[in-house]
């Protein structure tokens, strides 16, 4: 186990200081998650343009820095994407949170993978993984309309 | 007392977590088993198994004394006037639900009100928001004042001429607030309101004499008194038992069943429907010899040092802001660091072998009312010492080194 390997620069960076910490103006889809174990909470906010590509994607929440981090990074990353596209982002990145070793998808540059390869730490903390992912399935749920809040201890 | 020889006797402390030696700062949450403890439910299971009250072969019977014999010994532990005071059920959670569903039965009405403190655990709120929905009671709560306790006041202010019950905490396990549980009873009964103590935190360490503090339902988790889990004790004043109804159905607990109708058994065994936790029960014998054996007066007296040195040592430290500042405090330490999650310092403090607990502590109303969504909690026990407090502050800084970089 190496805590360094968690909080990594990148990590401690982008969970001190959020990127797309705020609330998209005139947003059509939204979705809320919860972690009620850690109390981590985010609150996703997308306009889709009629192309169906993200033209604004933000959050607002609170929480450790791994789901800070997370937040942080994958709204950053998921600007100018098309509607299928998230959905491949979304299924490599929880198949390499859980199980691969590497992102498989060739959507993102090696470069953005490295980031998103910086919270594989968690692997090593069971318990931490959902912090990691709570972002993640939340902006599944703000895809699919979902009225239902994201909650991390429904979702394995 | 030397606290050497009590740590030798819990055989958990053998055991290294990520290299290090444990430093165990989650009692509030469980407390960990002396050796005599676990042996018991070795020995039970080895030697001496039946289950109990139903059969008369020599197992059977001499099973069945050693289950009632915890029992006595539970009475005599909290000063209770009768045994059949003393009903063993799953945990404090199914004790506070087996009043809340029994007492709302039979006495609760539309508009009825029910007094709780902001302090509550989950577990002394949602058993009442049952009530809520079935019977249209309403449910206040006595605000805590700035050093998060509950004063005699609070609670005063918050009664009305429609409160039915006071349920209340004995120790926040969270701010560690002890409230004055004989002064709220008293004022309690002065309106004749019958009040629940959840003794969760109250019963590992503080003296408990029920005549005295003369509640009407005082509410125990086993496991946190250094016994088994899936074990807890509600304590209830024998009138209450005779008159409440029964809470779950089934063997054990009826007189006679015919297809017409059933009746009930006596007390204990009203309450104590099905197999029950039957080992726990004659370990945890072994945990109240164990607390005797030490003496709670000496326990007190150890956690009440402990707590005031890690008080002392969490101020100095400029980045730590304690949660609640009760002047009568439990052995519970909440805290949070500026700018680092609570979450995040769990996990930076486990790699040093420091286990505490982070998160609401199942206390959303408090945390609420706090403005935190989450906070750090070293909780402590008959075993900890101030070189576990030093090691508490050293990992501490660490979590600093390692999010300032
Ligand atoms: C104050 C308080 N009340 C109730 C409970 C619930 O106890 P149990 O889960 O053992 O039933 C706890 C334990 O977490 C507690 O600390």
């Amino acid at each position: 186990m190496d805590l360094k390997e968690l909080y990594q620069e990148i990590i401690l960076d982008h969970g001190k200081n959020p990127r797309n910490l705020r609330k998209t103006e005139n947003f059509n889809k939204d979705a809320k998650g919860h972690n009620p174990l850690c109390g981590d909470k985010v609150h996703i906010f997308l306009k889709i343009d009629e192309n169906k590509n993200i033209s604004d994607i933000s959050f607002e929440g609170s929480g450790c820095a791994i789901s800070m981090a997370s937040a942080s990074i994958m709204t950053d990353l998921m600007k100018e994407k098309k509607e299928k596209e998230v959905k491949e982002l979304v299924d490599d990145f929880l198949q390499m949170i859980k199980a691969s070793p590497e992102m498989k998808t060739k959507i993102i540059s090696e470069n953005e993978k490295t980031k998103l390869m910086s919270l594989s730490g968690v692997k090593q903390y069971p318990m931490r993984v959902k912090c990691a992912t709570l972002a993640w399935h939340t902006l599944t749920s703000a895809m699919s309309n979902s009225e239902e809040e994201t909650n991390t201890e429904k979702i394995d | 007392m030397n606290i050497n020889n009590i740590k030798k006797q819990f055989p958990i402390f053998n055991n290294k977590v990520h290299n290090n030696d444990l430093v165990y700062l989650d009692s509030a949450n469980s407390s960990q088993k002396p050796q005599m403890v676990v042996d018991r439910i070795y020995d039970f299971y080895t030697k001496e198994f039946s289950n109990v009250g139903r059969s008369v072969h020599y197992l059977a019977v001499a099973a069945t004394n050693l289950y009632e014999n915890t029992r006595i010994m539970m009475q005599k532990y909290i000063n209770a006037k009768d045994p059949n005071e003393i009903v063993f059920t799953k945990g404090a959670t199914e004790a506070i639900n087996l009043v809340a569903n029994t007492f709302g039965q039979k006495f609760l009405r539309e508009g009825d009100e029910i007094l709780l403190t902001e302090l509550e655990h989950h577990s002394n709120y949602v058993p009442w928001h049952y009530l809520r929905k079935l019977k249209g009671v309403k449910i206040n709560f006595a605000e805590i004042n700035n050093d998060g306790e509950i004063t005699l006041e609070s609670i005063e202010k918050s009664i009305t001429p429609k409160t039915k019950m006071i349920a209340i905490t004995h120790l926040s396990n969270v701010t560690g607030a002890i409230l004055p549980i004989k002064e709220i009873t008293s004022l309690a009964h002065s309106k004749n309101i019958p009040i629940l103590i959840d003794g969760c935190q109250g019963a590992p360490h503080l003296k408990l004499d029920m005549q005295d503090i003369d509640c009407d339902f005082y509410a125990i988790s086993c496991h946190k008194m250094y016994g088994p889990t899936g074990l807890g004790v509600l304590y209830a004043k024998k009138k209450w038992l005779d008159n409440l109804p029964p809470y779950q159905g089934g063997g054990g607990m009826i007189r006679e069943v015919k297809k017409e109708g059933i009746s009930f058994g006596d007390l204990p065994n009203k309450y104590e429907a099905g197999t029950m936790a039957t080992a726990q029960v004659i370990a945890f014998g072994e945990s109240i010899k164990f607390l005797n054996q030490i003496g709670i007066e000496n326990i007190e007296k150890h956690e009440s040092e402990l707590t005031k040195y890690g008080e002392e040592v969490l101020r100095k430290n400029n980045s730590v802001k304690l949660v609640g500042n009760p002047k009568n405090k439990g052995s519970v330490l909440s805290f949070t660091l500026d700018g680092i999650h609570a979450h995040d310092i769990a996990t930076i403090l486990d790699e040093d072998g420091v286990a505490i607990r982070a998160g609401h502590h199942c206390c959303q109303i408090l945390h609420d009312k706090l403005g935190l969504s989450a906070t750090a909690r070293a909780s402590l026990g008959v075993y900890n010492t101030k070189d576990d407090l030093d090691k508490l502050n050293d990992s501490i800084n660490k979590c600093k080194k390692i999010f300032d970089r």
